[in-house]
């Protein structure tokens, strides 16, 4: 261990967003669809949301002002990390219901781990972050992890 | 999905050309505007990459879509795991692929293993991806 995380950072571990609650429409999965190049005609339809649809619906809407000058939002669940450059990252999901239009769908993020590890040429920190996708009557949806490394 | 599966057995590939337009609707339909996907001076002159990068979430959608055009009707994928490890440029082709490599004829459960690679053979994106075909 290389002591990089102070307890500051790491006292952010637990911390969660405020629930985001958004409604899936057919147009936007019919979007989504055919920008993804997908070839089954019930997504190209809207009939139902092919998988990773939810990062369509749940990505952050800000204001263009408030966009970092390289064009990505800052992620307020995140604390300020003593290393910055974003190395490849990995996603978890599993999927538990399928999505349809008219679904009002409810999302809420944790931030659930943090921690370093000695890389081949220095520290990296790595971070978790589970998004949990709940229905109107509660249900689990889809569940995510997010792995992400900083070096 | 038309053979029973068997382990070992191949999923059909899909060749996948890296297109400008298809990044632009895409990176607009998750509302992303990183840079590095559209402002080509920025990607090469600033951040120094070769081109305009590939979004990685499409690539996780690619390893998707090798599974669930094979499944069809017959089931749903239940989980994936995967990790972005090259990027890909627009104006490359790469293909997306499968294997079966576990499979219980008795619950229908299944997982694969999936890949993007690029034509130089490198893997972009490696996945797993568990199933469940319909009893």
């Amino acid at each position: 261990m290389t002591g990089l995380l102070s307890t500051e950072v790491l006292s952010h571990i637990g911390q969660q967003t405020d629930p985001q609650r958004e409604i899936v429409t057919r147009r936007d999965i019919r979007k989504y669809a055919v920008a993804t190049g997908s070839r089954l005609q019930k997504y190209l339809d809207g009939d139902v949301a092919p998988p990773l649809f939810h990062l369509h619906l749940f990505w952050d809407v800000v204001p263009l002002d408030t966009l970092s000058p390289d064009g990505v939002f800052t992620d307020h669940l995140l604390p300020k990390f003593p290393l910055e450059k974003a190395m490849a990252g990995g996603l978890d999901i599993q999927y538990h219901q399928p999505i349809k239009p008219g679904d009002w769908l409810t999302a809420t993020r944790t931030l659930s781990n943090i921690y370093e590890k000695a890389g081949r040429s220095g520290a990296l920190i790595f971070y978790e972050v589970m998004m949990e996708i709940r229905n109107d009557s509660g249900e689990l949806v889809v569940s995510e992890k997010t792995t992400r490394i900083l070096r | 999905m038309t053979p029973e599966p068997s382990i070992g057995m191949a999923l059909p590939e899909r060749h996948h050309h890296c297109d400008v337009v298809q990044q632009m609707l895409y990176n607009a339909s998750l509302w992303n505007g990183h840079r590095i996907h559209f402002d080509l001076p920025y990607a090469t002159e600033v951040e120094g990459y070769s081109g305009l990068v590939v979004a990685g979430p499409l690539l996780g959608d690619w390893l998707h879509q090798i599974v669930d055009e094979w499944l069809d009707d017959a089931g749903m994928i239940t989980g994936i795991e995967y990790s972005n490890r090259v990027a890909a440029f627009v104006g490359e082709t790469v293909t997306a692929g499968g294997t079966v490599t576990q499979y219980d004829p008795d619950s229908g459960a299944l997982t694969l293993e999936v890949f993007v690679k690029n034509d130089r053979d490198e893997v972009l994106a490696p996945g797993i991806i568990t199933a469940q075909l319909q009893r």
